[in-house]
């Protein structure tokens, strides 16, 4: 069981701030995949990965990392702080 | 070093002065601070500004760690706000203390291009009653790649 975090326009689309999730997933890229076949709003809020930052227990990473032993997947937008 | 994320407000000048206090060794002090920026003629009424808890504080101490390594920082101090702001308010500052002033200008620069695209804050604008997200630029991102 992971918990993911989504900010931003990314938690407005999915519609919430934190869920937990059973996952098969093996890496961040495969859990979107995942969470795109379940249901629209996921397919929808990653409808374009170029958008899309992803962090594993609060450090940035790439698509490709692994999830194994993840805590926390957090999704969110381009940052735009300053 | 000094790291605040927080919702108050911060008072710019009595912090830029406790900052440029106390030091010996110290030849120059650079401060910087950010302000809300109305760009559509009086149409922005306010500047919502989200983070993640905890990364945000993690990002913004290991930014700063490598300013200070990597160019010879005494000091650092970095404050971001969080939560609604109005136009002409003042959202963040950075200090940086060396003690030769290229090196804290330089280093307040490093800082400044990072907290724009490395650490986790969102700005949601309210323009003439209007939400819509700030999207990043790709000269932000830019900025990255001359450090």
């Amino acid at each position: 069981m992971i918990e993911l975090v989504y900010f931003a326009w990314v938690r407005e689309r999915i519609g919430e701030a934190r869920e937990s999730h059973e996952t098969n997933a093996k890496t961040v890229r495969d859990l979107i995949e995942e969470l795109k076949q379940k249901e629209e709003r996921y397919a929808v809020a990653f409808s374009d990965l170029n958008t899309i930052r992803v962090a594993i227990d609060q450090d940035l990473v790439d698509m490709d990392s692994s999830i194994e032993n993840a805590k926390e997947v957090a999704f969110f937008p381009p940052m735009t702080g300053g | 070093m000094k790291i605040s994320v927080q919702a108050e407000p911060f008072d710019y000048g009595a912090l830029s002065n406790a900052f440029a206090q106390g030091h010996t060794h110290v030849g120059a002090v650079v401060t910087f601070c950010g302000i809300v920026r109305d760009d559509e003629l009086g149409g922005l009424s306010t500047m919502e500004i989200e983070h993640y808890p905890g990364m945000t504080e993690k990002a913004i101490k290991a930014h700063a760690q490598t300013a200070k390594d990597r160019f010879s920082l005494a000091e650092v101090l970095v404050i971001h706000r969080y939560g609604s702001l109005k136009p002409g308010e003042m959202i963040m500052m950075v200090a940086t203390a060396a003690p030769h002033r290229n090196d804290a200008f330089q280093g307040a620069e490093f800082l400044m291009d990072y907290l724009k695209s490395r650490a986790p804050f969102w700005k949601k604008e309210i323009v003439n009653g209007e939400p819509r997200w700030v999207d990043a630029k790709p000269e932000d991102e830019d900025a990255l790649s001359r450090w």
